[in-house]
């Protein structure tokens, strides 16, 4: 049974995909839709299915289905195979279920744009892929939804491609993320070379005998750290998320918040024996975490563009997750993966939402006093901006921030030659963090929803919208109560789902821990109330008054000033640049070329020479012949006298020749 | 009776018999020309005859499928002798696989001089089944030669504005280092001729003949250059972009698509199997060529504005993945150089095919001309960016396969060349993208786009070619285990001549 409905939840939407693309733009819009929103609803039907199942039955081992021999070859089998374990099923409802939200609300969302069916393709395509990553019981399988979300990522970022900056933001997107996908394509080898085999269960049990030795083991765990730093947009690849919120809203919030960046938090969670076993890399990953949850705080806390603030939250909340993994509690990454997933797609629908409200304009000094307009929306908002800070117990961010801020706490960090990084030090950051983050979500919520209104507000947010918007701010409030503090409750049930024979250390954490987490998001609330939200706002950053050139000036020098891709830009594009000049000339061809015109020229030069020699000979030997015969008429002019006088000449020249000789 | 004289007979036959219809028609007709119906005919029972040798009983249970053998000229020694094995008939499938098409969609719109077109096509056919089975030396230079000077004459008179320059400049380099097999060929003939004082050009006796190391070295690389010409390998790649960009559509088709793979067949028959020392000696360097092309030919390609050209130099770097292959020393890469060989010669043919039908219809090949085509014609956009994405490698098609048994092989070898080779993948997404998003999903541009979408059987034959990718790229080990080459040393058919061991 369940052998055939693993398989069935990829092929639902890899089906709904392939009819979609080949009808090629004839399928209505009305029909593109509901097809791929019943597919994926279909795939999420049989993972519900799946969860009863697996977790109905008592723990044992996970259901593993090998569909075909992708490649054979001698000391190397890869194949097409299937696991069903507690993380890959938490993974797989995520995708299905949050996808199938997401998909129900893109109906009304792009029923007008002509484009529907490649959306649809796009996007069920997508689902598909990212549920091939998450089933993979072989890392080359999992390579294939690997490289096939970020195909989908390209084409949705770049979906309305008549303007060029979303499709370049598109392939930004698409070449940082493979650089890294080469980066693992290459830890992969290493691996197959090293094991014989990318089969993940195999290869787990060779890291733990000891198989590999330690210097080639820590180059993996970098390798595939790169490719996942570059999948979830970590520092130094952070530039590409940003720029990707091109594309349409429902996908920035499947794949750029709720799915696809996620994959590289799945990766290691996955192979998190492998990386136990190098701790030097751990400590790596958790300080990377740290500075990225720090660094895309801050920008976020500038930023004036809607989706892009809810990007760099992403970045900043995918930084707290790496912590968490460089921490070595993994099952605290995916608790914070999951909520993250709820109250991030609930943000970036409702920013939809409001942007179609407000015609489109997506700069939140352009908003303001959205709140009695748009209730529901502001409603909805507010919800997963509370998730989203992690306000205390009511919602589900408090809960997984909270789990992993207090292991933090109590971890160490080894750097290497007996030396080690406190968890101290982190814990201390990822506060300061998670105060950043009340601050700038509820920013953007005070200059949005509150204030004096400064645009029109049109229409009316259709019901099929708001029904993923409920849903998702139910399980954004929710969603965290299955896994709590010893100190409130003694409720495990996710880690103990996740990993039921190695649960959680749960040391009696000091309360104060507790408390100082649940403090600091309210402090950020107090402040940003203080700064932007009450009557009176301390900070209003663009004047209201001025005539729109002087706000997109403001917005503009911000924005420039807080430029985060510049960095990286100057450090990697400008070389290449350098090197995209240099190759428009083919130097062997240039070679060839002017080789050839060389040897053009030479025989053009010999041809001449050769006929000027030849008309000169030519004209010569034309003159001396016409002289010569001339002078030859010249003799034989009929007259007897000369003729004699000749002979008589000649006679006289030869007898004095005999005679002196 | 063997089929194989027949194979290598039929398109000659039926392009002559097209001529000669061409020529003796009398008013101008109605299309479809008779010369296209001919030819599409001779390909049909061309098919026909090779699917009756697939399933045909092997005569030996030994690797080799199918043997045959008449004298030709016995005082030099020189037979026809024709022989088959998983290799040939791989690549005589993808042979027919992409001259269907290319028939089908490119050729029956050409109007000057049809029958002579046509003639020509498939004498460059006959070429090239002829040097896929060929296994007497001197027979195999004859058919290397003749599928050049079809092609040749294809370039020069329906090629495109600067057709004579390009056209001389792919004879020139693949004739002169043609020479150079030649003068090899007779070199190893002749050694072989003062050892046993027997002369002859058979392939299986040739390959036992004993060699001082210097000599093999030498008659290696006499056997290796006009290959690598012919693959291309850098830096005498400098012929191919000029003459895939000015070649007609389906010249380009059947240049990229198969006689590329002549260069990489001749260096696993003859540069692999009858030099195994000299060429593992010789390793290291094919290597460090096989990925200077890899990232060479991406880095030229993501600079092109041109669309043939953009994927002309994309070749070089797909081919550059089967030098590195071959020369990797093992089994996998054997068999990644194989699989790539195959994908590449159906993602880039069907590529060369889309650029050909926007040329008939848009008149211009200029990227920067051209855009916004997915609006117009989203069967047709939709079919270039499937091609394109399995030219950058995606996993699950049939270049992914290619690319990473390669890789896997290389590692073994050496590491820093493997993650040089894995860079080139990364700058395939470049140019892949660019392509892209510079015609198919990009700003409308100057160039008028056509209204009509290409018709549906059209896209039908691309989609089967798609499916194949998908095929070779999800399931590629059938094809691992039906293309592996067979070694000269393990004939055993009753096909032999006796006279090879006097």
């Amino acid at each position: 049974m369940t052998e055939l409905l693993l398989p069935l939840t990829v092929l639902a939407p890899l089906a709904a995909a392939v009819i979609l693309f080949l009808s090629a733009g004839r399928l209505p819009a009305r029909q593109a839709g509901p097809l791929a929103t019943a597919a994926v609803g279909l795939s999420a039907i049989i993972s519900t299915l799946l969860a009863v199942i697996v977790l109905s039955a008592p723990p044992s081992a996970p259901i593993r289905i090998t569909l075909w021999n992708w490649m054979t070859l001698p000391g190397f089998p890869a194949e097409i195979a299937f696991a069903l374990d507690p993380l890959s099923l938490l993974m797989i409802l995520i995708v299905t279920i949050v996808g199938f939200l997401i998909h129900l609300y893109a109906i009304r969302y792009m029923q007008n744009d002509p484009d529907t069916a490649r959306f649809f393709g796009s996007m069920t395509l997508f689902v598909a892929a990212m549920l091939v990553l998450v089933l993979s019981s072989d890392l080359l399988c999992l390579f294939i939804g690997w490289e096939g979300v970020g195909l989908c990522s390209w084409l949705l970022i770049g979906f309305w491609y008549t303007d060029p900056a979303n499709t370049a933001a598109a392939r930004k997107a698409f070449l940082i993320t493979r650089t890294g996908d080469a980066a693992l394509l290459c830890g992969l080898l290493l691996l197959a070379t090293r094991t014989g085999t990318l089969r993940i269960d195999t290869l787990l049990q060779a890291v733990t005998s000891g198989q590999i030795p330690p210097a080639p083991l820590t180059a993996v765990a970098l390798l595939l750290l790169t490719g996942a730093l570059a999948k979830s947009a970590q520092i130094p690849f952070q530039s590409w998320l940003p720029d990707a919120m091109a594309g349409p809203t429902p996908t920035s919030a499947l794949i750029h918040a709720a799915t696809m960046v996620t994959a590289g938090i799945y990766l290691i969670a996955r192979l998190h024996v492998l990386f136990a076993a190098t701790p030097a890399v751990m400590t790596l990953m958790a300080v990377i975490g740290t500075l990225t949850l720090l660094m895309a705080a801050c920008n976020a806390l500038v930023q004036t563009d809607l989706k892009r603030i809810l990007a760099w939250s992403t970045v900043s909340q995918l930084g707290y997750m790496f912590l968490a993994l460089g921490t070595g509690i993994w099952q605290a990454a995916l608790f914070h993966l999951m909520t993250h997933a709820f109250f991030k797609a609930l943000l970036f629908l409702t920013a939809g939402a409001i942007i179609e409200r407000v015609r489109h304009e997506r700069n939140i000094f352009h908003m303001g006093g959205l709140l009695r307009a748009t209730p529901g929306l502001a409603a909805a908002f507010l919800t997963g901006a509370a998730a989203l800070a992690g306000l205390p117990l009511i919602t589900a961010g408090f809960y997984s921030k909270e789990l992993i801020l207090s292991s933090v706490w109590q971890a160490t960090f080894p750097v290497g030659g007996g030396l080690a990084l406190s968890g101290h030090v982190l814990w201390s950051l990822a506060l300061a963090g998670a105060f950043l983050t009340t601050l700038y979500i509820f920013r953007c919520f005070f200059i949005v929803f509150s204030g004096p209104p400064q645009t029109e507000i049109s229409g009316t947010t259709p019901r099929l919208m708001t029904i993923p918007l409920a849903c998702l701010s139910l399980l954004s409030l929710l969603g965290g109560i299955v896994e709590m503090p010893d100190t409130l409750a003694p409720v495990h049930l996710f880690t103990r789902m996740l990993d039921p024979s190695h649960p959680l250390p749960h040391t009696s954490d000091p309360a104060w821990l507790l408390l100082a987490g649940a403090l600091t998001p309210i402090a950020g609330l107090a402040l940003a109330w203080t700064l932007w939200g009450s009557a009176n706002p301390v900070i209003r950053e663009a004047p209201v008054p001025t005539p729109g050139a002087h706000r997109v000036l403001t917005a503009r020098t911000v924005e420039s000033r807080w430029r985060p891709g510049i960095v990286p830009d100057a450090l990697f594009l400008r070389p290449l640049r350098i090197l995209n000049r240099i190759g428009r000339y083919d130097l062997p061809d240039r070679l060839s070329d002017s080789i050839s015109r060389a040897l053009c020229r030479a025989s053009t030069l010999a041809a001449q020479t050769r006929t000027s020699l030849i008309a000169h000979l030519s004209s010569r030997t034309l003159r001396i012949t016409r002289e010569g015969s001339l002078l030859l008429g010249r003799m034989q002019n009929g007259r007897v006298r000369w003729y004699a006088a000749w002979i008589a000449t000649g006679l006289c020249a030869t007898l004095a020749a005999a005679m002196l000789a | 009776m063997t089929p194989l004289p027949a194979l290598v007979l039929l398109p000659v036959l039926g392009g002559a018999i097209a001529w000669l219809a061409d020529r003796s028609r009398t008013r101008p007709e109605q299309p479809p020309p008779v010369a296209w119906l001919i030819t599409l005919i001779t390909l049909i029972l061309e098919t026909a005859l090779l699917l009756a040798e697939t399933f045909r009983q092997s005569p030996d249970p030994g690797p080799w499928l199918d043997h045959f053998s008449r004298p030709w000229i016995p005082p030099l020694g020189i037979d026809v002798r024709l022989d088959m094995d998983g290799l040939s008939l791989s690549l005589l499938w993808l042979t027919l696989i992409l001259s269907l098409p290319c028939v089908l969609l490119a050729t029956r719109q050409i109007r000057t001089r049809p029958g002579l077109f046509h003639f020509l096509f498939l004498a460059t056919i006959s070429g090239v089944t002829g040097t896929f089975l060929a296994t007497d030396l001197f027979l195999f230079f004859f058919f290397w030669e003749l599928m050049l000077v079809p092609m040749f004459v294809l370039i020069l008179i329906w090629g495109h504005e600067d057709r004579h320059r390009a056209a001389m400049k792919f004879f020139l380099f693949t004739q002169g280092s043609g020479l150079l097999l030649l003068l090899s060929i007779l070199g190893l003939a002749i050694t072989h001729f003062r050892e046993t004082g027997f002369l002859t050009f058979n392939y299986f006796t040739l390959a036992a003949t004993p060699l001082s190391p210097a000599l093999s070295m030498v008659l290696m690389l006499g056997f290796f250059i006009p290959f690598a010409v012919k693959l291309p390998v850098i830096p005498v790649h400098v012929w191919l972009p000029d003459a895939h960009t000015q070649a007609p559509t389906a010249a380009s088709v059947l240049l990229a698509g198969i006689l590329l793979k002549t260069g990489g067949y001749g260096m696993i028959r003859f540069n692999i199997m009858l030099f195994p020392e000299a060429a593992a000696h010789f390793a290291p360097v094919a290597l460090s060529l096989g990925v200077a092309g890899i990232l060479y030919g991406a880095w030229m390609s993501c600079q092109q504005n041109d669309i043939k050209r953009l994927i002309a130099y994309s070749s070089i770097s797909h081919l550059g993945f089967v030098l590195t292959g071959i020369f990797s020393g093992s089994q996998a890469g054997m068999q990644g150089a194989i699989i790539q060989m195959l994908a590449h010669g159906l993602s880039t043919g069907a590529l060369f095919l889309i650029a050909g039908s926007l040329q008939d219809r848009m008149h211009t090949r200029d990227m920067t001309r051209i855009g916004g085509l997915w609006a117009t014609m989203p069967r047709l956009s939709g079919a270039g960016v499937f091609f394109a994405v399995a030219s950058l490698g995606m996993p699950g098609l049939g270049n992914f396969a290619g690319e990473f048994l390669v890789l896997f092989a290389t590692w073994r070898v050496s590491p820093p060349l493997a993650i040089l080779a894995a860079t080139g993948l990364v700058l395939a997404a470049i140019y892949a993208l660019k392509l892209v998003n510079g015609i198919f999903l990009a700003p409308a541009a100057p160039a008028p786009s056509p209204t009509k979408d290409v018709p549906t059987p059209q896209i039908a034959i691309l989609g089967s070619l798609m499916i194949f990718l998908v095929i070779l790229g999800l399931y590629p080990r059938p094809f691992i285990a039906a293309s592996a080459p067979s070694p000269p040393s393990v004939v055993t058919g009753k096909g032999e001549p006796n006279h090879a061991h006097p």
